[in-house]
């Protein structure tokens, strides 16, 4: 790891602040919302049928589409470039700029995604089985819509945006990494202003849930919205979901510059690799992960006061994540740890992006959210510093630690700062 | 089908290729792009749309005839006429 002065032994025009953000989570579609549902213990996890898979569950989201797309762009692109044009149009706002008045060459958008493409192949594969599979039939969108860069690119053209556009293909680690992106771009100078988070449209695709099933690791429950239970003693598995959440990232000097309202400042990060399985993750490089965080924000475990868990609710990989926060943080007893796939599910590509926006209202209301559905926490998974089913009011927020980890053994750990 | 009916075949598939047109005031005489906001992707919808629904091939040669409505109610008539309207 190259060696990096502490955030706060930078200078201004190297230190990079949130602005705003735009979300769709199954539970809320603003960040007002999607912090009522956590506080509340609402659950966005319903029933759900998919084509050959059959009937379900899933985080399905119910954002209005034509806020801001016309139907006729919706119907020519992606689900997931509908989220995402969504979440940056949102974002601008919250963040008070005008976008016709912002310098479009000078604005980057790096999505972070789990998998594209599925959701058009198979729905292609399917149009044409009902032509005896003749290629002909095939649709001339499927390439643009299949495209890995789809719904950064979607949003680009959405919103005039001329500057670099791509996504960031990082498994479920991709919300995070997509903001590390926009961070490290904007130090590169090589934009004034970052959209930068993660989308998931995966409940459009038979295949995720199918592979998750086959896989041993697909949540059922007889009750939607007790599902998704990371840490309960009766987990079993997955809750696939939808979602997304972009940020505006700016430089702190850009930002005093305008008179922006400043959410809070990204200190440090940590991506890393496991190497060790395709699917199973490893303890140790979690930890290393989030040491590394740590060590660039140039703080103590002890500082940080909510460890946000990437547990998805299967038996190895929140026992193993466990492992890792009590390895790191099992001596703080001040920090909190929660998770909010509890109450959303999985969403994939989205989901480091938007479980960061749901503890980042702590940051004024000095209250931690909880881990829902945990009726019966498991041994393996419990620790002093869980914050169980109900809020918890902590006075003061100052440091956040966001975890998203991966298939292919990639970890992210993010570390945000009250400003 | 009769010229009439291939009318309200395309009228029918521009309505999904453009929803937020509004197609009560086409000037068949006139180009749809002068009138419309389609482009090359949305007359590959046309296509493709005629050869799903009917079975019907244009081939690409034959895509100026898909300028206005005139014109391709005007080429269609033939290639559908033994297309029994449902």
């Amino acid at each position: 790891m190259i060696s990096y002065p502490a955030p706060d032994q930078l200078p201004d025009d190297q230190r990079v602040v949130i602005t705003g953000f735009g979300l769709t989570a199954p539970n809320g579609n603003s960040p007002a919302e999607f912090r009522a549902g956590l506080l509340e213990g609402r659950s966005g996890v319903q029933d759900y049928e998919i084509r050959y898979f059959g009937k379900t569950l899933a985080g399905i989201c119910d954002f209005e589409v034509k806020r801001h797309q016309t139907r006729k762009d919706a119907r020519r692109g992606t689900r997931a470039g509908s989220v995402g044009i969504y979440c940056a149009n949102e974002a601008i706002l919250d963040a008070g700029f005008d976008l016709e008045n912002l310098d479009k060459t000078r604005i980057g958008v790096y999505v972070g995604v789990t998998e594209h493409g599925n959701v058009e192949t198979e729905s292609e594969i399917h149009e044409i089985k009902g032509f005896d599979y003749d290629t002909k039939f095939w649709s001339h969108h499927h390439n643009p819509r299949t495209v890995a860069n789809n719904p950064a690119g979607e949003i680009a053209l959405n919103m005039g945006i001329t500057g670099p556009h791509y996504t960031i293909g990082a498994a479920c680690a991709a919300g995070n990494a997509g903001l590390i992106q926009g961070l490290q771009m904007l130090r590169l100078r090589e934009c004034d202003l970052a959209l930068a988070g993660g989308v998931s449209e995966s409940i459009h695709t038979f295949g995720i849930f199918a592979g998750f099933a086959s896989q041993g690791a697909l949540a059922t429950h007889e009750d939607a919205t007790k599902a998704s239970r990371p840490f309960d003693i009766n987990r079993n598995g997955i809750v696939v979901a939808e979602g997304g959440c972009l940020y505006t990232l700016e430089r702190l000097s850009d930002a005093k510059a305008r008179d922006a309202r400043i959410i809070a400042e990204i200190v440090g990060y940590g991506m890393n690799t496991d190497a060790t399985d395709f699917v199973l993750p490893n303890s140790e490089r979690q930890a290393q992960c989030m040491r590394m965080a740590l060590g660039r924000a140039g703080l103590k475990p002890e500082q940080i006061d909510v460890v946000s868990t990437h547990a998805t609710g299967t038996g190895m990989g929140d026992t193993l994540e466990i492992a890792a926060v009590r390895e790191v943080f099992g001596k703080s007893e001040k920090t909190r740890v929660n998770n909010a796939k509890s109450f959303i599910g999985h969403t994939m590509g989205a989901a480091g992006a938007l479980e960061l926006a749901g503890n980042l209202m702590g940051f004024s209301d000095g209250v931690v959210h909880p881990t829902i559905n945990l009726d019966d926490v498991d041994p393996e998974c419990d620790m002093p510093q869980l914050v169980k089913n109900q809020p918890q009011e902590i006075g003061q927020v100052d440091y956040i630690l966001n975890n998203s980890f991966g298939m292919l053994g990639i970890n992210s750990a993010l570390v945000v700062k009250r400003v | 089908m009769a010229p009439e009916e291939i009318r309200t075949v395309i009228i029918d598939i521009l309505g999904d290729i453009a929803p937020d047109e509004d197609l009560s005031s086409l000037d068949d005489a006139v180009p749809f792009r002068d009138q419309l906001e389609l482009d090359s992707m949305d007359f590959l919808d046309i296509v493709m749309e005629l050869r799903k629904r009917y079975r019907v091939q244009v081939p690409e040669e034959d895509y100026p005839a898909l300028n206005s409505m005139a014109s391709t109610v005007e080429y269609l008539t033939p290639k559908m006429a033994d297309v029994v309207a449902t």
